[in-house]
């Protein structure tokens, strides 16, 4: 540590985190204060607190039936997950502990299909959608996304680390298959799947493109949907969309800080 | 006897765990995939269709707009990942030093923009990069610049803020898989290294990054996959202005598809352009990492 030169590199390194710390919360800040602010200061790049808060939630809370956008959000997110993870965990754990030839075919031909762009699928899901008469409903938001490939292949991976004597042990005492994944594979795994909920959740409740082309009418609009028309036109009001902005980051940001500790283990796993 | 109804039982279980979600990928993955690949020879508006050939392919090479879609998202493709992985490198590289202090805040902070909704930081750049908003008055304060950049206004400065945007947005992600698979390697190698007079650089160069090959392939697939079906950002940023200077090959086909009279068999031609990018550019990432290991 004497040598200087490791000094200016120890120095140079704390500037760098500190920067990239400093512009990563930046934005955060600036949502926060620019709620605060009425639009003309905000545009003009006031850094201090103002005293439009009240109203900048009024504008915003008469701009949509938030309540319903709210929970139609929260419905959407809430029972996509908990979908995703019940089929994606299933899946995974099948294809691990029930070995044959032709379901790693099957599983390989999936991990390919990773790669097809969601920009492919939209159109022939669209006229899906509309020819099923789903068009504008939770099940056209909810069901493509719940057999998610990449959540399968994480509870695959995952599946892993779980122990083999527990599965023999708990056949010996007579449980059936559904009943160890349920009573045994489910507990044991609790940190996997706390780790994936915060991914699925995540993906669910910030999803914009796909509700944006199925979700037609004001009564069904998500919050993402709701913020974005209201940042777009010729003069949009951005204070009133900081509003919205934190609305729709709150829940996301709770879950990370209840849970972090979780997320950081789950990813380990993921990688290993 | 036994031994054949445990085969027996083995495979019925085998399949039912799997079976629910190989139904929904295949009604809503395969089916669409294929019905997109059979769309993208149809030609005709709306829902009337009619085989149109090569039609779309010819319409495809003569078409200014699409021409500058793939551009665009190939620029952002080529500019954006690079640096984005680079710095991921670099600050998971410097947060998995045990010297470091503070490790824990660096970490969460750097990570925290993956947490919020794509539409909220968008919108939230959008405001930050308005003709007289925050950046420009904090480049001024620090007299970095002379006068305002009009950042959403100008198709280079358009394109530099999608890009800051979705940097911001994704480094900390991919630093999180670095920083957990530079946990795995054993830390004797560094301390044998380090003994043996090997300088900080170089231990980062030919002992850390040849160990993350499998992950940075990882991230590098992801991410390309990803900028190449870029919509939410430029959409809320931009809208793809100015004049189609940050218009996107996803944009394109939404427009196609929603906005104009749906041209539902030119979109799906155009889908299948990010299809084949995605799978060439993936092969060549897998290529480059294989080689270099050898």
């Amino acid at each position: 540590m004497s040598n200087p030169l490791a000094l200016i590199g120890r120095g140079a390194t704390y500037v760098a985190l500190s920067l990239a710390a400093f512009v990563s919360v930046f934005p955060f800040f600036w949502m926060v204060i620019g709620s605060t602010n009425t639009n003309a200061d905000l545009i003009r790049g006031k850094a201090t607190p103002g005293d439009a808060l009240w109203r900048n939630i009024e504008v915003f809370f008469t701009s949509a039936d938030l309540p319903r956008v709210v929970f139609n959000s929260f419905f959407i997110a809430g029972v996509g997950t908990v979908l995703t993870l019940l089929v994606s965990s299933l899946a995974g754990y099948g294809f691990e502990v029930f070995r044959s030839r032709t379901r790693e075919r099957v599983f390989a031909v999936m991990l390919l299909m990773l790669s097809v762009p969601f920009a492919a699928l939209m159109i022939p899901l669209f006229i899906l959608m509309a020819n099923l008469k789903l068009m504008n409903s939770y099940q056209a938001i909810i069901l493509p996304s719940v057999a998610s490939i990449f959540i399968i292949f994480y509870f695959r991976q995952a599946t892993k680390a779980f122990p083999h004597e527990l599965r023999d042990a708990a056949r010996i005492d007579g449980l059936k298959e559904w009943q160890i994944f349920l009573f045994v594979y489910m507990p044991v795994m609790r940190s996997t799947y706390a780790a994936a909920t915060i991914i699925v959740f995540m993906t669910h409740w910030n999803n914009y493109l796909w509700p944006l082309i199925v979700l037609q009418t004001n009564d069904m609009k998500t919050l993402p949907l709701v913020v974005a028309t209201l940042s777009q036109g010729y003069t949009p009001d951005f204070a009133v969309v900081m509003v919205g902005s934190i609305f729709a980051t709150l829940p996301t940001l709770i879950i990370f800080f209840l849970l972090q500790r979780r997320f950081v283990e789950g990813m380990l796993g993921a990688v290993k | 006897m036994a031994q054949s109804h445990l085969a027996r039982n083995e495979r019925i279980n085998g399949w039912a765990f799997v079976m629910p979600a190989l139904i929904l990928i295949g009604i809503f993955m395969i089916y669409p995939i294929i019905w997109s690949l059979w769309m993208s020879f149809q030609v005709g508006r709306g829902m009337q269709f009619s085989f149109g050939g090569l039609t779309n392919i010819i319409r495809l090479t003569q078409d200014p707009i699409f021409m500058r879609a793939l551009t665009n998202t190939l620029i952002f493709l080529a500019i954006q990942v690079p640096i984005m992985l680079v710095l991921a490198l670099l600050f998971a590289n410097a947060l998995n030093n045990p010297n470091i202090w503070g490790r824990g805040f660096f970490r969460t902070a750097i990570f925290l923009p993956c947490v919020t909704s794509l539409v909220a930081y968008s919108v939230t750049f959008k405001a930050m990069f308005a003709a007289d908003g925050i950046i420009n008055q904090m480049l001024m304060g620090l007299h970095i610049i002379g006068s305002p950049i009009p950042w959403l206004a100008d198709p280079f400065w358009a394109k530099v803020v999608v890009i800051a945007a979705i940097t911001w947005r994704w480094t900390g992600y991919n630093m999180i898989f670095y920083l957990a698979a530079m946990q795995n390697i054993d830390r004797s190698i560094y301390e044998a290294a380090r003994i043996d007079g090997v300088p900080a650089w170089a231990r980062f160069w030919y002992l850390t990054v040849p160990m993350l090959k499998p992950v940075i392939l990882f991230t590098a697939v992801i991410s390309t996959i990803g900028t190449l079906q870029l919509f939410d950002e430029p959409n809320l940023l931009t809208q793809g202005g100015p004049s189609d200077s940050t218009l996107t090959l996803s944009m394109y086909i939404y427009n196609l598809s929603f906005k104009f009279m749906p041209s539902f068999g030119y979109a799906a031609t155009v889908s299948y352009v990010i299809v084949i990018l995605v799978a060439i550019l993936s092969f060549l990432q897998f290529l480059a990492v294989r080689d270099r290991r050898a």
